[in-house]
């Protein structure tokens, strides 16, 4: 028996408050003349009521488990949920075009919701193994390979905004001691793909050249030496600056090109893919300093917010509770991300630190892009908001990955005896 | 450095989302204003307007339903523009020029597209309705008169422009507001307050039931009855014998300061102005600029006041003890002062006191009364202020504060004014003595020479004339008009100016326009007048002016007439006001060859000479 030193109930309270507001909102968000009491299960948030109950009775299961089961079974979990992604292509439901549902008699099961607990556990026992250097190519390849492969099933669904969230196990291995030189060439490419769409190749190509002889003219001593180096990066940014160019016009369907444009301000659209945004910020710059008040909210009653309990909770938070209530979700969440910070680091084994970052990396790529999108600073990517969006398996596979952490860190100390 | 990253990314995104979220809900209104606009409807229920009754409670206006085509720019959907303009009887064209404004105004707030459709146009067309999305019809509440007169006092509604839209929050696009007369003077009480209904919508702009519960939503309530000081019969007498001639007539109870009648021509059909035709006659009247019959001389007219005004320089004499009622002074055709000037006068007996030179209207004796109370004083200026002051007394000079929207303050001058003109100062009661006559530099409205007339009969005070008698049945309680306004001139000083006036009509200018049992005074007034032809001077006709009160004792009526170019004060005024009077203390008029002459008499053609291009004779 290993010993066990308790469950954080800091972040078990972060948890339970960011649920609970949630429902609120969806409950408020969902109401409607229908509704017979709060846990009416032909409603909306009946049901969330219900996974909310269900996903208790999910937590006390996984922190009854061994703490061990979850490193020595993570190949298995993880093996599991490829197949069961995999599945989809012949079982799959689809809902509002993407083919991502297991049908259950009356509910949905949506598996990349729960492969990504899946992934982070296969990350950190490929990362915690003695064998593996995180700074070795080879491991790099294999590590990035445990990453990639549930995104590549999840992009055809069609599921981009799931997908893109794999991005999120940058945190644990750039945290292991991956280069942050990747780090910065993804950021370089991000910027010359904005820069590309905003002013063109050609001005994109005049810039890289500028900056390189900027640079060049700085660094004179040094020039000889990396004046070929130089030469090999500027040209490979303006072939980038060309194919994105290219992708971009020729490859990308014009749903897509909408999206980049209305949130680079090249394009003004209220009534098209842009209404979704457009309405969003109207409803959130709506609440003032205190909001309209609970199931008050004018945007919210008229549905003019498209998804509103799902992917658009954050639009009602803003409305009804005004800047006092978004305030305090975004401060509850980064509580929430600093806290699970603290405790991967406390962690003795290598195993439950990765796992730590990685749900950190989830979480944090989920609050940013959802709200971001919200608020109309990102591009309209559907995920959903952490503990907040309306979704059983949304839910429940962020329940899943944040308390295995949870018992991983009651059990840190029996870990190494 | 590796533990630090995502730290400083988490905190760095949440500054940029709190930053963001304190400038869309705090520091942005524009989508607070945005989301009362898309998600609520608000529908108005127009209350009735209060009716309007005269002092003897005879209906004088009341109100017909009128249908406003409104239009939302955003919910219209393309349309039978050719079918939908022959419903509402206006060309495609202006309907598309009309729409395109509406847009311009607001794409989410309605406009008013066609207003004020007639019952059949509306039944008509409430049958096509459906089949124009985004059109609907706003009843409202429109005027119906019930008399063809008084429209000066009346005033009319029509739709509330920009900047009284954005002035007050009240009053949206198509709404009626009050303009002129008692209509705008009492808009707050006529106008009552429009119901509220607002209407929660979903993004398909389906209504999905009333917002809140209706916790917002108000009854409209309907507009308070007023009752005017004005008596209908006289009012319409009074415009009767003012027909075809340019003036105004103010009569006014002394003992209430309540205004018995305001007459000013040429006017117009207060029924003009209502309605689709409202616009196209409003703009006939407007461009009139010749006869202005939207001026209203009875309260914006500033007129010398000629002879009447020799009752005040009386009066100041006597409180300023300059002279008693017994001296007499002499008059040959006027008298000489100065070094070269002469003030000329008519044949009279001569010489004369107080009471006849007033009955004569000796302008020697007022002339030369006028200097000696300038001159009681030690210097001119001292003189002109205190001549000043006690006019003022009498609501001369300035606006008088009656409750009508439109005035103008006339003009008595004091020191300063002639201190402006001669700047050295050395001036003297000479050089302003035309005033001690109500010429010169004096000049008065109707309504102030009315209530001038109304404090002279009641010896010494009055009421600011008013025209407000009642609010739904409850008097006014306005202090402004229900307390005394008490003269600088003491009681007993005016009886010798009444008898003066008496004997005007015993035996002085006015004798052969007596009413037969009752006392009655007056004064007759004659004004040159002046016109610019060509940039020359040009001195017309003179106006004709009369001011009377009776009976003598107790009065119950006081009374200006101004008629323009009417040559003499008892030629056209003195016989109006007569009859007037007549008409008000008797309701018949037992002189009606007096009544024919006014009627069929016109001054028209005087009225055309200044603007026949042509050389022409005056007072003949």
């Amino acid at each position: 028996m290993s010993k066990s030193t308790g469950f954080d109930w800091l972040s078990i309270l972060l948890f339970l408050l960011l649920v609970a507001f949630g429902w609120v909102n969806i409950y408020s968000a969902s109401l409607n003349d229908a509704a017979q009491g709060f846990f009416d299960l032909s409603q909306t948030y009946g049901r969330q009521g219900l996974f909310i109950v269900l996903s208790i009775v999910l937590i006390i299961f996984i922190l009854s488990i061994e703490a061990k089961f979850y490193e020595r079974f993570s190949s298995v979990i993880y093996l599991a949920s490829l197949l069961s992604l995999l599945g989809l292509f012949v079982f799959g439901k689809t809902i509002s075009g993407a083919t991502s549902w297991y049908a259950f008699g009356g509910f949905s099961i949506q598996p990349s919701e729960f492969a990504k607990a899946a992934t982070a556990l296969a990350l950190a026992k490929y990362l915690s193994d003695i064998q593996t250097n995180i700074k070795s190519f080879k491991h790099q390849l294999g590590a990035f390979l445990i990453i990639i492969l549930p995104a590549l099933i999840i992009v055809p669904q069609p599921d981009p905004g799931s997908a893109l969230v794999y991005a999120a196990f940058f945190f644990p291995l750039y945290r292991e001691g991956l280069s942050g030189g990747y780090l910065l060439v993804g950021l370089s490419f991000i910027s010359l793909f904005v820069f590309t769409l905003l002013f063109g190749a050609i001005w994109v190509s005049v810039g890289v050249v500028l900056l390189a002889l900027a640079i060049l003219f700085f660094n004179r001593k040094k020039k000889k030496k990396y004046i070929g180096r130089y030469v090999a990066i500027s040209a490979v940014s303006m072939l980038f600056a060309f194919s994105v160019n290219y992708i971009f016009h020729n490859v990308f369907e014009q749903r897509h090109r909408d999206r980049f444009n209305i949130v680079l301000g090249k394009e003004v659209d209220s009534k098209g893919i842009g209404y979704n945004t457009n309405q969003s910020e109207i409803a959130i710059g709506s609440g003032g300093w205190t909001g309209k008040g609970w199931t008050q909210g004018t945007q919210t009653k008229g549905n003019f917010v498209p998804e509103q309990h799902t992917d658009y909770i954050f639009s009602t938070v803003g409305e009804e509770w005004g800047f006092a209530g978004t305030a305090t979700v975004v401060l509850l969440f980064i509580a929430l991300l600093m806290r699970l910070i603290f405790l991967a680091e406390r962690q003795k084994s290598k195993f439950s630190r990765v796992y730590g970052y990685s749900v950190v990396g989830i979480l944090f790529i989920h609050f940013l892009v959802n709200i971001g999108m919200v608020i109309g600073i990102f591009p309209t990517v559907g995920i959903p908001l952490p503990f907040f969006s309306y979704g059983g398996s949304g839910l429940w596979g962020f329940t899943i990955l944040l308390f295995i952490f949870i018992k991983l860190d009651s059990n840190r100390k029996a870990t190494y005896y | 450095m590796r533990r630090l990253l995502p730290f400083i990314l988490i905190v760095l995104t949440g500054f940029v989302f709190l930053g963001r979220l304190f400038y869309m809900q705090i520091v942005d209104e524009s989508s607070a204003i945005l989301s009362q606009n898309n998600a609520i409807k608000i529908e108005y229920d127009y209350p009735q307007r209060g009716y309007i009754f005269d002092r003897n409670g005879e209906l004088l206006v009341s109100n017909q339903p009128s249908y406003d085509v409104m239009a939302i720019p955003r919910e219209v959907e393309p349309f039978d523009t050719l079918e939908l303009s022959t419903l509402l009887n206006i060309t495609p064209d202006k309907l598309g020029k009309r729409l395109d404004k509406a847009k311009i105004y607001s794409p989410r707030l309605p406009s008013v597209i066609v207003p004020q459709l007639t019952k059949e146009e509306y039944a008509y067309f409430q049958e096509k309705l459906r089949k124009y999305e985004g059109f609907y019809i706003q009843k409202r509440s429109s005027r119906d008169y019930q008399i063809d007169y008084a429209s000066n006092v009346l005033g009319y509604i029509s739709e509330a422009n920009t900047s009284e839209i954005n002035n007050n929050p009240y009053y949206q696009a198509g709404d009626l507001i009050g303009r002129q007369g008692v209509e705008k003077q009492y808009e707050d009480i006529l106008r009552g307050t429009k119901g509220v209904k607002y209407i929660q919508k979903d993004r398909f702009n389906r209504e999905i039931g009333s917002y809140k519960d209706g916790i917002y939503d108000t009854l409209p309530v309907k507009g308070k009855d007023i009752s005017l000081t004005i008596d209908a019969e006289l009012q319409a007498y009074g415009e009767k014998l003012m027909k075809n001639k340019w003036g105004g007539i103010v009569a006014i109870e002394p003992s209430s300061g309540e205004i018995l009648s305001l007459v000013t021509a040429p006017s117009y059909d207060p029924d003009l102005l209502v309605g689709r035709k409202r616009s196209k006659n409003y703009t006939k009247l407007w461009y009139d600029s010749i006869s202005r019959p939207l001026y209203d001389r009875s309260l914006q007219a500033m007129y010398p006041p000629g002879s009447p005004f020799k009752t005040m320089t009386a009066l100041i004499a006597l409180q300023e003890n300059v002279i008693d009622t017994r001296e007499r002074i002499d008059c040959h055709h006027g008298f000489s002062y100065g070094r070269s000037s002469r003030m000329g006068c008519h044949s009279h007996v001569s010489p004369l006191s107080m009471s006849p030179a007033i009955a004569h209207s000796c302008n020697a004796y007022f002339g030369k009364v006028y200097r000696r109370i300038i001159e009681s004083y030690d210097s001119p200026q001292a003189g002109m202020n205190a001549w000043h002051d006690h006019l003022a007394s009498f609501g001369l000079g300035n606006f008088l504060g009656n409750d009508l929207p439109v005035g103008q303050p006339g003009r008595i001058p004091d020191a300063a004014y002639y201190n402006k003109w001669y700047p050295d100062t050395r001036w003297q009661a000479t050089y302003t003595l035309s005033n001690g006559i109500g010429q010169g530099e004096v000049a008065t409205t109707p309504i102030q020479l009315a209530n001038m007339t109304a404090a002279i009969a009641n010896r010494g005070w009055f009421y600011t004339p008013h025209i407000l008698k009642e609010v739904n049945g409850n008097p006014i309680k306005d202090k402004q008009y229900t307390v005394k306004n008490k003269t600088t001139i003491d009681a007993e000083n005016f009886e010798p100016i009444i008898q003066g006036m008496h004997d005007v009509y015993n035996y002085g200018t006015a004798q052969f326009l007596q009413i037969p049992g009752v006392e009655i005074c007056g004064k007759t007034g004659t004004a040159e007048n002046y016109t610019k032809i060509d940039g020359k001077k040009t001195q017309l006709t003179d106006h004709s002016i009369f001011v009377a009160f009776a009976p003598k004792d107790n009065p119950k009526i006081a009374i200006a007439v101004f008629v323009e170019n009417g040559y003499w004060g008892s030629r056209y005024g003195g016989r109006i006001a007569s009859l007037m009077i007549e008409k008000y203390l008797k309701e018949e008029i037992t002189r009606t060859d007096l009544e024919d002459w006014v009627m069929s008499h016109s001054l028209e053609e005087e009225y055309a000479k200044p603007y026949s291009g042509e050389p022409f004779k005056i007072n003949q």
